[in-house]
């Protein structure tokens, strides 16, 4: 099928393009620059919409914790600008890119609000959706509509800010987000174990993040993973690798080392990186090093944090699979072995049995068209999910089937 | 007598009240339906007492079950349906209307589970804000969100209005800390939606949840975040000789990097309010007061003083003072969270609630001191700073219909004036019935038909919390199509 490009560079541009596309009936594929097209059931669409020409950052105020970007600015770009006043995106948005095959740094900052995709920092910071103030969108009925505003507190009506998150760019398109903004801290520091057993290595995450020192960052690496480290000194170590970040001013990054080496001694050995080193480790995880240069399929599950390792461990039973664990546990990053549906009758049926939800974030064309890529819902929340993508998108043009066959 | 018009309540309903309230009853038992004059009398207004109205009956259930049997009956038998909590709503959240049944979850107050290696608290949620803390507070662990009348107020209605506090600065406020719910839609199905897990699949639901203020179903049970509290926190005074003087050093508070765990801030006639009722040891003669907490070990929490103080030198403040002690600590909160009491002693007031960007602060307060001079009203600001969250108290005399509707008024057009600097109508209080028909200000209409298509989706019949957060007029050409 001939595809056709279009590139809105204006609210009401793009509200045309959609209002014609909806009186057709034509389907619209929706993007940013694209880096995550691979993830969803794949598209028919005639259309292919990105908001790569809505570019720009429209508001910035370090002084009041806030930042609006048009939503096809680069993530890069509104990170750049945040670095120069010592400020960031405290939920430290994922690069799926790389672990698609594509380049690093390819993000819109509208994808990351319509993925709500947060990197390790969502244990203490929130997620993307807990930043979002406010949005600009077009609904698939081509109606231009503003929800939320700049200002850090606003409960004024129907939350649709945060209503669109995650919807992957199906109920309607953004052209504005504004996001609440935090400072980079002064120093970052890194604790690590090696070695450790994945249901150990949870217990000692969630032992951290049960104590006063605003643990921001718990992850787990199991052995075959950490091999793929970029970072020298903790490949080398050829171990699993379970590592706690602590970031604030330089004296109280210190003491709360201190104290967390307290409570995480009687789990092993407690090593330590310093500030450069821990930049650059937290930074590579933030684009999961180590789960590029494979076409295995890779699961995103979602579970509560004592749960993962149990979760792993039932699947492995079924498939070969290596496990990164975020979110102290709570988040796995699952490979597993190429499979004619990737695993998700297993993997579904485990992660049900414990609670939570699995995502399919890269397969070959062919299993995602075959198997669900989203976890599928249940029967209430899935009728309630098609009547919302009616009210936003009442000619089914925006992306339709990526999420859900009938959404 | 106020400015806001609810409508006249259906005839026919009122009429078939005594069949209705024998069904409830029959359905489900005489102990959980009240339906005496003076039983009802208790429900018939919430934190805003300027309206009242006595509800066609209550029902206090004592469990999801029995929410879902008296949802379906009204469902089917088209009866409008007020959810309530404690009642505390500043904005006529949870003000009845004649005819429609209220539905109160006061008595689902279990905590069901605690889980501290998952850090999740679940809870029946008529369970009070405070009554989450002190459950976990044993373990030294908090749930965050703490609104001022958090003593009394329920989750249910936290997550009804996605209710704030002095402390969200740092941790969020409640749709930042609710994990999942359970929720009991108009026709009695009983839906879960999130869990025990830090995202959850699909639409953001609980995002649309959380805030919609009783208008898509009532929340039974809910997963909520619990948090490790810090080692310790103490509060700090920085008086000024202008509220602009306060409002740079805030700025410049942040733009330094430090994130406080709360900023707020009192003009001079609410600390003299407040000194006069707490003896917290403000300061009296000052024109603008903040109130500054950080958290930490010992030796985190004076270095962040020491770093603040610094920053605050150089706004040529009139007093600067660190608590010094836990008791000192306490008369600083004790001061700030019983604001509103102790104003209320001395006179009515009508409460506040917008938001406005910090940088607009000193000329915003500018012209809520001309738009109250202007009605002959005195004015109170107490709000949160950091946020931006206003709260002037326009002082009245309840009593004097002319000062009643004079109050409406100034209320108005000060929300309006947030609106027009870039900030919102509600910043933590909520729509109710109150800020109901400013909505246009803030809305276009096609948006508000936006809001109102997908409360359809989730009460097609509207009889979910009627005539409250969308404006009456356009209702029914904006569900149309």
């Amino acid at each position: 099928m001939q595809q056709q490009f279009v590139r809105p560079a204006t609210d009401r541009e793009l509200a045309n393009v959609l209002a014609d596309a909806s009186a057709n009936r034509t389907p619209v594929e929706v993007m940013g620059a694209g880096s995550k097209r691979a993830i969803g059931r794949p598209s028919q669409a005639a259309v292919s919409l990105t908001t790569t020409s809505l570019a720009g950052i429209s508001l910035f105020e370090p002084t009041e914790l806030v930042i609006s970007a048009r939503t096809g600015t680069p993530l890069a770009r509104v990170e750049a600008q945040l670095a120069s006043h010592g400020q960031m995106l405290a939920f430290e948005p994922v690069d799926l890119g790389p672990v698609l095959g594509i380049e690093p740094g390819h993000t819109t900052i509208g994808a990351v609000l319509a993925t709500n995709l947060s990197g390790a920092r969502r244990v203490a910071s929130g997620a993307v959706r807990d930043h979002a103030l406010g949005i600009k969108a077009v609904s698939g009925a081509g109606q231009a509509f503003t929800s939320g505003g700049r200002v850090m507190k606003n409960v004024t009506g129907v939350d649709l800010t945060r209503g669109l998150s995650g919807s992957w760019g199906t109920l309607a398109v953004l052209t504005e987000v504004t996001f609440k903004v935090m400072p980079i801290p002064e120093e970052t520091g890194t604790l690590f174990l090696l070695g450790l057993p994945d249901s150990i290595a949870v217990e000692a995450l969630c032992a951290a993040m049960g104590t006063p020192f605003e643990v921001s960052g718990a992850i787990h690496l199991q052995e075959g993973l950490s091999a793929r480290l970029w970072h020298a000194g903790m490949r080398s170590a050829q171990k699993a690798v379970t590592a706690l970040r602590i970031e604030n001013f330089s004296r109280s990054v210190a003491y709360r080392k201190q104290r967390l080496k307290e409570t995480l001694k009687p789990f092993g050995d407690v090593h330590e990186l310093d500030h450069a080193s821990s930049l650059a480790f937290w930074d590579e995880l933030r684009q999961l090093s180590v789960l590029q240069r494979s076409d295995a399929p890779l699961w995103r599950i979602s579970t509560a944090p004592r749960s993962g390792p149990k979760v792993v461990a039932a699947i492995g039973r079924y498939m070969p699979c290596s496990a990164l664990y975020d979110w102290s546990g709570g988040l796995i990053w699952v490979e597993v072995l190429p499979a004619a549906d990737a695993g998700a009758a297993d993997v579904r049926r485990l992660v049900a049995t414990h609670g939570g939800h699995a995502t399919l974030i890269r397969a070959e064309p062919a299993v995602r068209a075959a198997v669900d890529v989203f976890q599928p819902l249940e029967p209430g929340l899935s009728l309630i999910s098609r009547e919302i993508k009616a009210v936003m998108d009442p000619a089914g043009i925006l992306n339709p089937g990526r999420m859900y066959a009938n959404v | 007598m106020s400015l806001v018009v609810q409508p006249q309540p259906d005839k026919r309903i009122l009429a078939r009240r005594d069949a209705i309230v024998a069904d409830l009853v029959r359905l489900l038992g005489s102990d959980v339906v009240i339906a005496d004059a003076d039983g009802r009398r208790a429900f018939e207004t919430d934190g805003l007492t300027a309206y009242r109205a006595m509800p066609l009956a209550v029902i206090l259930p004592r469990s999801t079950e029995e929410v879902s049997k008296a949802l379906r009956y009204c469902h089917e038998n088209t009866v409008k349906v007020v959810a309530r909590g404690a009642g505390t709503s500043l904005c006529g959240g949870a003000l009845p209307s004649e005819d429609a049944i209220v539905i109160g979850v006061s008595r689902m107050n279990r905590v069901i589970e605690v889980d501290y290696e998952n850090r999740i608290a679940r809870l029946e949620t008529g369970i009070t804000n405070l009554g989450i803390t002190a459950a976990v507070q044993p373990h030294g662990f908090f749930y965050a969100p703490d609104p001022s009348s958090q003593l009394a107020c329920t989750l249910a209605g936290n997550i009804a209005m996605n209710s704030g506090g002095a402390h969200c600065l740092k941790y969020g406020v409640t749709t930042n800390n609710v994990l999942g719910v359970k929720m009991v839609l108009i026709d009695g199905t009983i839906i879960d939606i999130g869990g025990a897990y830090l995202d959850q699949p699909g639409y953001d639901l609980l995002a649309l949840v959380v805030g919609s203020e009783g208008q898509f179903g009532i929340v039974t049970e809910a997963t909520v975040r619990i948090l490790r509290s810090a080692e310790a926190a103490r509060p700090m005074l920085i008086g000024f000789a202008s509220s602009e003087a306060a409002g740079q050093c805030v700025s410049a508070i942040i733009a330094s990097g430090i994130i406080p765990v709360a900023i707020e801030f009192m003009d001079k006639p609410a600390i003299e309010v407040c000194e006069a009722f707490a003896k917290a040891g403000y300061p009296l003669n000052v024109e603008a007061l903040l109130i500054v907490e950080v958290e930490g070990s010992a030796e985190e929490i004076s270095e962040l003083l020491g770093r603040i103080v610094a920053i605050a030198r150089a706004h040529n403040p009139m007093v600067v003072r660190v608590s010094e002690s836990e008791a000192q600590s306490a008369a600083i909160w004790k001061g700030r969270k019983s604001a509103f009491g102790a104003i209320g002693r001395i006179s009515d007031y009508y409460c506040m609630d917008g938001t406005i960007p910090l940088g607009r602060l000193p000329d915003v307060l500018v012209s809520i001191g001309r738009i109250c001079k202007e009605h002959g009203l005195k004015v109170a600001n107490i709000f949160h700073a950091g946020d931006g969250n206003l709260h002037p108290l326009v002082l009245y005399n309840a009593n004097n219909p002319d000062e009643v509707a004079k109050a409406e008024h100034c209320g108005a057009e000060i929300l309006k004036l947030c609106v027009e600097v870039g900030g919102c109508l509600t910043g933590e209080h909520g729509v109710g019935v109150e800020k109901r028909d400013l909505m246009p200000v803030q809305f276009t209409p096609a948006e508000l038909g936006l809001q109102m298509r997908i409360k359809t989706v989730f009460d097609p019949k509207w009889l979910l919390n009627p005539a409250k957060v969308f404006p009456l007029d356009g209702r029914e050409a904006a569900t149309a199509g």
